[in-house]
């Protein structure tokens, strides 16, 4: 099922976590290469931040093994592994200063003092988070705080960092800042990054890898491209992305392009609409939705947001659709008047797929 | 929605809320008079007049107080080496039973607080308030039987060929640590409890040891809780007389000293001035304390 890496950073086989009568990881494989930047996403309660913990040395698995550099550490503790660990909520030592927090691990490894100070003065630069050195952690912004916390575990250079939604605590904004910088620092490092978080779209921007975790399982490792565009599962085609169900196959609601029928409306011209593009064999289609796959129905609801459109539709098979369009013209600001017309959609039998519902493989259509 | 004839009423508690409201000062008396009233007259008053009969006399032949200032009974008690060494004794004591105290409740509270599972907690809290609902002396006078000669301290220890302590200062600062060990646990795990887990996870994490994580994550943060347990096991082995008398043997502490002055001795102004001794300690101990910053978390 998967590629034997000679060089992993972390391989997990078989692993399993019960509390109690709850089965919190339910045998997970996996093999991170080494640089790699891997994403562990799932729902609420799916078992990644204790697959996390067990990797960085916290639980002890109920059975399966852990190598970190091809070395079992499944029953080192935490100090005796070469991983460092992002807490969600930072977990900075509030009696220490900003400095002192970030050398602590160089410390209790007797780096000398000097030396300690250098290197815990580049880790925060790296983060660019300079002249902060004697503030406490109170006295920090929650962004400061995250930076800290990165710095914290970077310093000590680990073969493998671990970050337990690092970026939850912060506000869209910071977020998407930290989201640039996290995988800049990642490719400058070389670090291997194992970071887990219930956004899809972070663990698709950031990642080389995903797997998507459902209930102590793993549903599906790989590519950002490939989990969105051939979810192996249909748990991953609903998390990852809208996943549309027309007939027995399935379309992202990027894929759908939505023409506006002449008679019900004002125009197919106007409304965000599918932009023009030729069909698969350089036929234009006009205004009407392009591909070479069609359905006819009904507008439930339009919603205009900023850089789209998004288009509820009710097709006459009964199916209903989501369909995201592009807002290219200015007069996509209307579109909202179409509720209640009548469109014909189309899209390309190359991007349909569809899953299995006992989830094996992936199978895209046609 | 109120009935019109209701409306007086609410409008006059109205605007007694709003005036509350706008005067937080006004607010913040009415709250506190009726204990500030307390505690200047009933407590600091006490505590007052205690001072103030320190600096009075007792006639020898009347035994009527003669209410005349003076230091004597202060110069007594400086001049007499047998109170100097009551005085240090009782310190002594105070030290030690604050020593045990903190060395037998850090490790029971984070047991309690980290190490237990969290459903157990109430119960192992009931546990350690549990000697506290019996009585102080059915306590004391328990301890005199069990250290009573050929008792059974005495028997337990025999195997190893040793015998218990017997009644004296080894006795009274065992029981007194006994006695006053909830005291300490108590606020050291209210502390500990406040210490969030993931702390110590991220010091292991970074490469300490659990005994470098306790040095230098839970103990700087436990502290003031442990000064706050402190206070309690030394005041109230400073202030005690009665497990001494019960398995102390023939040693004295400060408070017998006090206790036999009121009693036998009819000589309350002395007393009084024996009395200020643990007060101005304590005095002392929370400056000490307060230099640290450990009153802050209070
Ligand atoms: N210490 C514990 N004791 C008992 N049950 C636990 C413990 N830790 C986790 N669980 C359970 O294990 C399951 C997985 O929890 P986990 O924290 O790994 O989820 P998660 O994927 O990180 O979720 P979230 O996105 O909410 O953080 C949950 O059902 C949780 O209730
Ligand atoms: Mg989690």
């Amino acid at each position: 099922m998967f590629s034997v890496m000679p060089d992993s950073a972390v391989r997990i086989r078989d692993l399993r976590k019960t509390f109690g009568s709850v089965e919190a990881v339910a045998g997970v494989d996996l093999d991170i290469g080494d640089g790699e930047f891997f994403s562990m996403l799932g729902p609420s309660g799916s078992g990644k931040t204790t697959v996390l913990r067990m990797i960085a040395g916290f639980e002890r698995p109920t059975s399966g093994t852990i190598e970190l550099g091809g070395r079992d550490v499944t029953s080192l503790a935490p100090f005796d592994r070469d991983v460092n660990t992002v807490f969600q909520d930072y977990a900075l030592f509030p009696h220490l200063d900003v400095l002192r927090n970030v050398e602590y691990g160089l410390k209790v490894r007797g780096v000398p003092r000097a030396e300690r100070r250098e290197r815990a003065r580049a880790a925060l630069r790296s983060v660019r988070l300079d002249g902060l050195d004697g503030r406490r952690p109170a006295e920090l912004s929650g962004g400061q705080r995250q930076r800290v916390a990165l710095a914290r575990a970077l310093v000590n250079e680990p073969k493998v960092l671990l970050l337990d939604e690092p970026l939850g605590a912060l506000d869209l904004k910071l977020r998407e800042e930290m989201q640039v910088e996290l995988k800049s620092i990642q490719r400058r490092a070389g670090i291997t990054f194992v970071f887990v978080t219930h956004d899809q779209e972070e663990a698709l921007t950031l990642s080389d890898r995903v797997a998507v975790l459902d209930r102590g399982r793993i549903e599906q490792v790989g590519t950002p491209a490939e989990v969105y565009e051939r979810p192996a599962t249909a748990f991953v085609a609903g998390f990852v992305g809208t996943s549309n169900r027309i007939g027995a196959v399935r379309v992202r609601p990027e894929k759908i392009h939505v023409g506006i029928e002449p008679d019900a409306g004002s125009g197919g011209e106007s409304g965000g609409p599918a932009e023009d593009g030729p069909g698969r064999d350089g036929r234009a289609e006009g205004g009407a939705g392009t591909g070479d796959r069609h359905a006819f129905g009904t507008v439930a609801e339009v919603v205009y947001a900023g850089p789209a459109t998004r288009f509820v539709i009710d097709l006459e098979s009964g199916d209903r659709v989501v369909a995201l369009q592009q807002n290219l013209r200015t007069s996509s600001m209307d579109v909202t008047r179409h509720r209640g017309a009548r469109v014909r959609i189309g899209w390309h039998a190359e991007h349909e797929f569809s899953v299995p519902e006992t989830g094996a493989g992936t199978a895209p259509a046609s | 929605m109120t009935a019109v004839a209701g409306r007086p009423a609410p409008g006059l508690r109205r605007r007694a809320a709003a005036l509350l409201h706008r005067r937080p000062l006004l607010r913040l008396s009415l709250l506190l008079s009726a204990p500030l009233a307390w505690l200047v007259v009933a407590y600091l008053g006490a505590l007052g007049a205690i001072f103030l009969t320190a600096f009075w006399t007792t006639d020898t032949f009347t035994g009527e107080i003669v209410r005349e200032f003076t230091a004597v009974n202060f110069q007594t008690l400086w001049d007499e080496p047998v109170y100097r060494t009551i005085a240090l004794r009782s310190l002594g004591v105070a030290v030690a039973v604050t020593a045990i105290d903190m060395a037998i409740g850090l490790p029971m509270a984070f047991y309690m607080a980290k190490v237990a599972r969290p459903r157990h907690r109430p119960m192992l809290v009931s546990a350690i308030l549990a000697p506290l609902w019996a009585a102080y002396l059915v306590k004391a006078y328990a301890w005199r039987v069990m250290l009573a000669e050929g008792g059974p301290v005495d028997q337990a220890l025999e195997p190893f060929g040793l015998s218990g302590p017997g009644y004296g200062l080894t006795a009274t600062v065992l029981v007194l640590s006994y006695l006053w060990l909830p005291y300490m646990i108590l606020p050291v795990y209210a502390g500990l409890e406040r210490l969030p887990g993931a702390l110590l996870d991220a010091s292991g994490d970074l490469g300490a040891r659990p005994l470098r994580t306790f040095r230098t994550v839970v103990l700087p943060l436990v502290y003031p809780s442990l000064v706050a347990g402190s206070i309690f096991t030394f005041s109230l082995s400073l202030g005690d007389y009665i497990t001494v008398k019960i398995v102390g043997g023939r040693s004295q502490l400060i408070g017998n000293v006090v206790y036999d002055n009121v009693g036998a001795a009819n000589n309350l102004p002395f007393a009084a001035a024996v009395a200020t001794v643990p007060v101005v300690v304590m005095l002392g101990y929370l400056a000490a304390a307060r230099r640290t910053g450990a009153l802050r978390e209070l």
